[in-house]
């Protein structure tokens, strides 16, 4: 059937010599598309793949939800006698590993992307080097955003009440959104390191779940042995969730804060610089 | 730029580029002029597509230099980028998209406002005959549609060069002949045309030069004319009414022609090569100016005084045609051996060259 209609279309539609002489000279040649706009149109093409293949949000919706309720009630009881009272503690935490859990899959898109024609298309035109990666991010900051919506909602109805009010759960979000876009260029580079998506999956669990487990999201470091709290204490994911509890609860911790930020522009200027090495060599 | 260079549209010296141990390409020296159609021929695994995506800016030589326009492609990729547009050997155009949304995409990639892409890629989808598909993902396009588009895109802008790796490889023949047909219209524009291919056939066509690579290395470069008669006039086929026959006729044949290639299992089928080494090939040892002049029409001349002199020997043909040199015939005139396959590309190596 597929093959009929697509056969009728060729036919009735060959292209004659003359109509494509007739389109070759465009009406107009515009200058070549600053940073800016190049990394806003491919944000939309990022746009475009959520429109056409909607299963990808599947990660930044129904992930956080089994996450949020899961540890929500497994520890909830025993940690804090409540999941209620656990909630105020787990919350920003959750967020936390959430979000920073699916900015992997940045790595993963770049990976199966890159293999495609189309990143030879993109890599021989005259623009801004960076605008196919940041414009990629654009559409991951939309993910990272939707993540965390799902979250603080389920946590409101669940009966998170932060502490710092919507200003202090957007700054919180705000932070934690700044923080993913900056680690997204860890999974960039390993995106065009390694040969295919299954590695690119792999090394990322390898290093998310230590990330993401040995730090202060679900209980307090202050029972744990030494050398483990140092080990906690020096793992930015660490300082990135008391930052974003610190204002969710309204009780913003300024040295945090600065630390995250600090990291924020280190991870982008070094993994960004490396990143863009690599997709010059290739 | 010297002067010599002026009109050249991609002048390459020397370039070379190393996969592991495999030496993709290996001192290439290419001159292309601008305004028309070149042809790179050449086997699979012969560094074709290697050289085109140096051109192309996507890989950085290990040695040697290439300009493009006078554009170094290394220190002056960028501008090199302005001037060029490339169609890889696999589609270049995002399957999760539709039809338009690619072209838009590229439009608005090239600077153009959102009103404006959307104008240039209805134009440009009429005039690839792909108005009725706009809508629809390209991955569920056909192959011939889906080159089609990638082409679309390539010349949004048109560009001053374009290069199309093997455009039409895994293409029907009609979708082989429309590719053919855009080709033609973007050459009579004026764009330099960098077309890589299997078959010379297509070279043949569409390309005025024609540089016949192996290993990475130019091994022949021409109009397609001088290569065919350096190659030969091409191929008899012929068909014995009387397999019982087959001795006899063969005995005629390599008289007339030289050699006779056998037929796998066929045995009514035969099949000679006219020209480089037939009667001069073997009489005068190969010598270049004797097999210059062995041009198509003397093929044409001995094709049919070979099936004159089977009717004389009494020898029934069913069948007769005088074929175009395939690639494996141009290879095997100019390398003296058959068209080396992929897998044979590594021990090659071993050998110093």
């Amino acid at each position: 059937m597929t093959t009929t209609v697509s056969t009728s279309s060729d036919v009735l539609a060959a292209p004659s010599r003359e109509a494509i002489g007739a389109v070759l000279d465009p009406t107009s040649r515009p200058p070549a598309p600053g940073a800016l706009a190049a990394s806003v149109a491919f944000g939309w093409r990022a746009l475009l793949r959520f429109k056409h293949m909607p299963e990808q949000l599947f990660d930044v919706t129904a992930f956080p939800l089994v996450m949020t309720l899961m540890f929500t009630y497994l520890f909830g009881g025993a940690l804090a006698g409540s999941p209620r009272e656990y909630l105020q503690f787990l919350l920003p935490g959750i967020l936390v590993t959430s979000v920073v859990m699916i900015t992997m899959y940045t790595g993963v898109g770049l990976n199966a992307d890159i293999g495609k024609g189309i990143f030879d298309r993109f890599r021989t035109l005259p623009i801004w080097r960076p605008a196919a990666l940041v414009g990629a991010l654009y559409g991951d900051i939309l993910r990272y955003l939707m993540a965390s919506l799902v979250i603080v909602a389920a946590g409101l109805a669940l009966g998170y009440r932060p502490g710092g009010g919507v200003a202090g759960v957007v700054a919180g979000i705000g932070l934690l959104v700044l923080f993913a876009f900056a680690f997204s260029w860890v999974w960039n580079l390993l995106g065009l390191v390694m040969r295919d998506e299954k590695g690119v999956t792999n090394v990322s669990m390898l290093l998310l779940f230590p990330l993401t487990f040995v730090s202060n999201v679900y209980v307090n470091p202050d029972t744990m042995p030494g050398w483990l709290q140092a080990v906690i204490n020096v793992n930015p994911i660490t300082h990135l969730v008391a930052a974003v509890r610190s204002v969710m609860s309204g009780e913003s911790n300024p040295g945090e804060i600065w630390r995250v930020l600090i990291a924020s522009a280190v991870l982008t200027i070094v993994f960004g610089s490396l990143t863009m090495r690599r997709y010059d060599r290739r | 730029m010297d002067e010599a260079s002026q009109g050249l549209a991609i002048e390459t010296s020397g370039l070379v580029k190393t996969f592991g141990n495999t030496r993709a390409v290996d001192g290439l020296d290419l001159r292309i002029p601008k305004g028309a159609v070149y042809g790179i021929l050449g086997p699979n695994g012969a560094g074709k597509t290697t050289a085109v995506r140096m051109l192309a800016t996507l890989l950085r030589p290990d040695a040697g230099q290439a300009t493009v326009l006078g554009y170094d492609i290394v220190r002056e990729a960028q501008q090199v980028r302005g001037k060029l547009s490339l169609t890889g050997q696999y589609a270049s155009v995002d399957e999760t998209l539709t039809g338009m949304e690619n072209l838009v995409l590229l439009g608005r990639l090239l600077g153009h406002r959102r009103a404006e892409a959307r104008k240039r890629a209805d134009q440009l989808l009429a005039a690839f005959g792909l108005t009725e598909a706009a809508g629809r993902q390209v991955k569920k396009y056909s192959g011939g549609m889906r080159r089609r588009l990638d082409i679309a895109a390539s010349i949004l802008n048109t560009p001053e060069v374009l290069f199309l790796d093997e455009p039409t490889t895994g293409l029907d023949p009609r979708s082989r002949s429309q590719v053919w047909e855009i080709v033609r219209a973007v050459v009579a524009y004026g764009t330099t045309v960098l077309l890589t291919t299997q078959y010379l056939d297509e070279a043949d066509r569409l390309a005025a030069r024609i540089a016949v690579i192996d290993h990475g290395r130019v091994i022949a470069e021409g109009t397609p004319g001088e290569l065919k008669s350096a190659v030969g006039g091409g191929t008899v086929h012929l068909r014995l009414r009387d397999p019982g026959q087959r001795a006899q006729a063969e005995t005629v044949v390599s008289r007339v022609l030289g050699d006779v290639i056998e037929d796998d299992g066929d045995k009514a089928a035969l099949r000679a090569r006219v020209g480089a080494d037939a009667d001069v090939g073997a009489d005068a040892g190969c010598d270049p100016a004797a097999v210059e002049e062995a041009g198509s029409q003397a093929a044409a001349e001995r094709a049919a005084h070979t099936l004159s002199e089977l009717a004389r020997a009494g020898i029934a043909v069913d069948a007769f045609s005088l074929g175009q040199p395939s690639l494996d015939e141009v290879f095997l005139a100019l390398t003296d051996r058959p068209v080396t396959r992929a897998t044979d590309a590594r021990s090659h190596q071993e050998v110093p060259a």
